[in-house]
């Protein structure tokens, strides 16, 4: 079994807006990329099950080729820095994607 | 060939620079020393209570090169985004700064101050006459939350910039404004191609954080040409690639494609990352399109309350079986003791080493570490109110009586004395909406000589 943080270059989260945030992997290899691309491995679906929500509530997955990267957008359960907020610039949300085996 | 040349000393003004790499920037004749100031980054707080997010010696540091490099040489300075969230109170503390930095290097110019606060009627005329959207994942606007927001302020396009710069201004400081703006304003108003302006200030914004190593303190230089342009880092250190940059065309975006700003969106479907040699990428391909109708982005925060806290370990391995438990019974019994309706406020409890950074969502279950930080978190209508409730909460969970309990002295190990702290004022953002708009109306210039 292999994780994202044995092949990506990059695997993070941030902010968008006060409301949203952000996933991004960038593959550190054309081919992995192509790979991931043309199987989609990484889809609504799978990012529902890794952060336990509804796949509707998936807003985006973009592949984004001029980058070798994906990018997964998700609404904030939570808007930033409001009373019960856990992470206010959205930075520490990756986790589960790093260490999704595949 | 027409080129033009862009100095972007730091990611955010106050995040300080290299002196080496500004003179080797200074040296490469930019058109434009451009720096961006802001960020909603650090949440809703700064907006609401009209406070920086930067240090105030560390902004003047800054300021103190780059105001006499660029009135000595009569480079054009523009910073966007003033005091961090562009507000009145955030514009007036750095032109304060510019104003004694002026007076004591002895600099004579002409300085333009685009104030970017947003007339609650404005939008509320905009609401009822149906322009305004909200933002993806933020709530339908309604005239209470407009009457309950603390701080209005619009995103400027470059637009009043461009206004300031061709009344003569030889410095601009403008209130809140869309990062890019900053950077391409000049360079399209002297003709250059507004795509690759706006992608070019995209990147310079950040300054060295798009190169490899990225630094947020550092600089970077942009060198527009006709359908091109071409990012030269300026330090020994780090250089760009295609692959820092085309990473860095994602960071903060939800669409990496399609990015939209002020009066219409930067389209990168057709951008191409050239590794040109020497640490230079040209980037090309990038178009903007100009929508119908202009529309800014508007972000307001209200208060929500004052939070009072208290962070305190937990190394008791029988505690930390049942923690979930003890915190709920702990909860039940402060309500018990401050009812909700009698002292209305909010209780949260972060717990450090089980779920404190991904709550719900944390995939992993049952994986307590073998210490546990808290964190009471109170907020409540007055300081006062939340002291309460949070003194409250820690007295109850010091000496709760859980089941199977042998440690029988007290259940936290407090790192301070005093164990609670006032954390002061608490903001929430209350708009986060698009505002169809004139592009120049919303944004005041006031045009000053100093020093003469």
């Amino acid at each position: 079994m292999t994780t994202l943080a044995d092949i990506a270059l990059v695997v993070r989260s941030k902010n968008t807006s006060p409301f949203t945030y952000c996933l991004d992997i960038i593959f550190r290899d054309a081919g992995d990329y192509a790979r991931f691309k043309s199987g989609r491995l990484i889809d609504a679906g799978l990012i529902a099950g890794l952060y336990g929500i509804d796949r509707e509530q998936v807003l985006d997955v973009i592949y984004f080729d001029p980058a070798l990267a994906i990018k997964i957008c998700l609404p904030r359960a939570i808007s930033s820095g409001a009373p019960g907020d856990r992470d206010v610039y959205g930075a520490q949300q990756h986790a589960p994607l790093l260490l999704w085996q595949f | 060939m027409a080129t033009f040349t862009i100095l972007s000393p730091t990611a955010i003004l106050g995040y300080g620079f290299p002196e080496a790499s500004f003179e080797r920037g200074l040296a490469c004749n930019p058109d434009l020393i451009a720096v961006d100031a802001g960020s909603a980054d650090p949440g809703p707080y700064y907006l609401g209570a009209g406070k920086s997010f930067t240090d105030r010696a560390a902004v003047r540091r800054d300021l103190g090169h780059l105001l006499p490099a660029a009135v000595k040489r009569g480079i054009p300075l523009v910073i966007g985004s003033a005091g961090g969230a562009g507000a009145r109170p955030h514009l007036q503390w750095t032109v304060d700064i510019i104003e004694q930095l002026a007076q004591e290097l002895g600099l004579a110019f002409r300085l333009g101050v685009i104030a970017a606060d947003i007339n609650p009627e404005t939008l509320r005329a905009g609401l009822e006459q149906g322009g305004v959207q909200p933002l993806t994942g933020a709530p339908p606007l309604t005239a209470e939350a407009i009457d309950e927001t603390a701080a209005l302020v619009a995103q400027m396009g470059v637009e009043p910039l461009q206004n300031a710069l061709a009344t003569g201004c030889d410095v601009v400081v403008a209130g809140r404004a869309y990062d890019p703006a900053v950077f391409a304003a000049l360079p399209i108003l002297r003709g250059f191609d507004p795509g690759l302006a706006l992608h070019l200030g995209k990147i310079l914004e950040c300054a060295a954080i798009a190169a490899s190593p990225g630094s947020g303190a550092d600089c970077a230089l942009g060198i527009l040409e006709n359908d091109r342009f071409v990012l030269q880092a300026l330090s020994d250190d780090r250089c760009f690639t295609p692959a820092s940059v085309a990473a860095h065309t994602l960071y903060e975006k939800s669409n990496p494609c399609i990015l939209p700003g002020p009066g219409g969106e930067l389209d990168l479907r057709e951008v191409h990352f050239e590794d040109i040699g020497r640490g230079r990428v040209a980037v090309s391909g990038s178009r903007f399109t100009a929508s119908s109708d202009y529309c800014l982005k508007i972000e307001g925060a209200r208060l929500v309350g004052y939070r009072c806290i208290s962070i305190a370990g937990i190394r008791d391995p029988i505690m930390i079986a049942s923690i979930g438990e003890i915190l709920e019974q702990v909860r039940t019994r402060v309500d018990t003791l401050l009812p909700a309706a009698a002292q209305p406020g909010s209780l949260h409890f972060h717990v450090y080493g089980r779920d404190a950074v991904m709550g719900p969502g944390e995939p992993m279950r049952g994986h307590s570490a073998h210490e546990l930080g808290v964190v009471i978190d109170a907020v409540c209508p007055t300081p006062e109110a939340a002291d309460t409730l949070c003194s409250l909460t820690r007295s109850t969970l010091l000496h709760f009586g859980y089941p199977a309990r042998i440690a029988t002295a007290g259940n936290l190990a407090f790192p301070f004395s005093p164990s609670d702290l006032r954390a002061g004022a608490v903001y929430e953002f209350s708009v986060y909406h698009l505002l169809r708009a004139d592009p120049l109306g919303l944004f005041p210039l006031t045009v000053r000589e100093l020093g003469q």
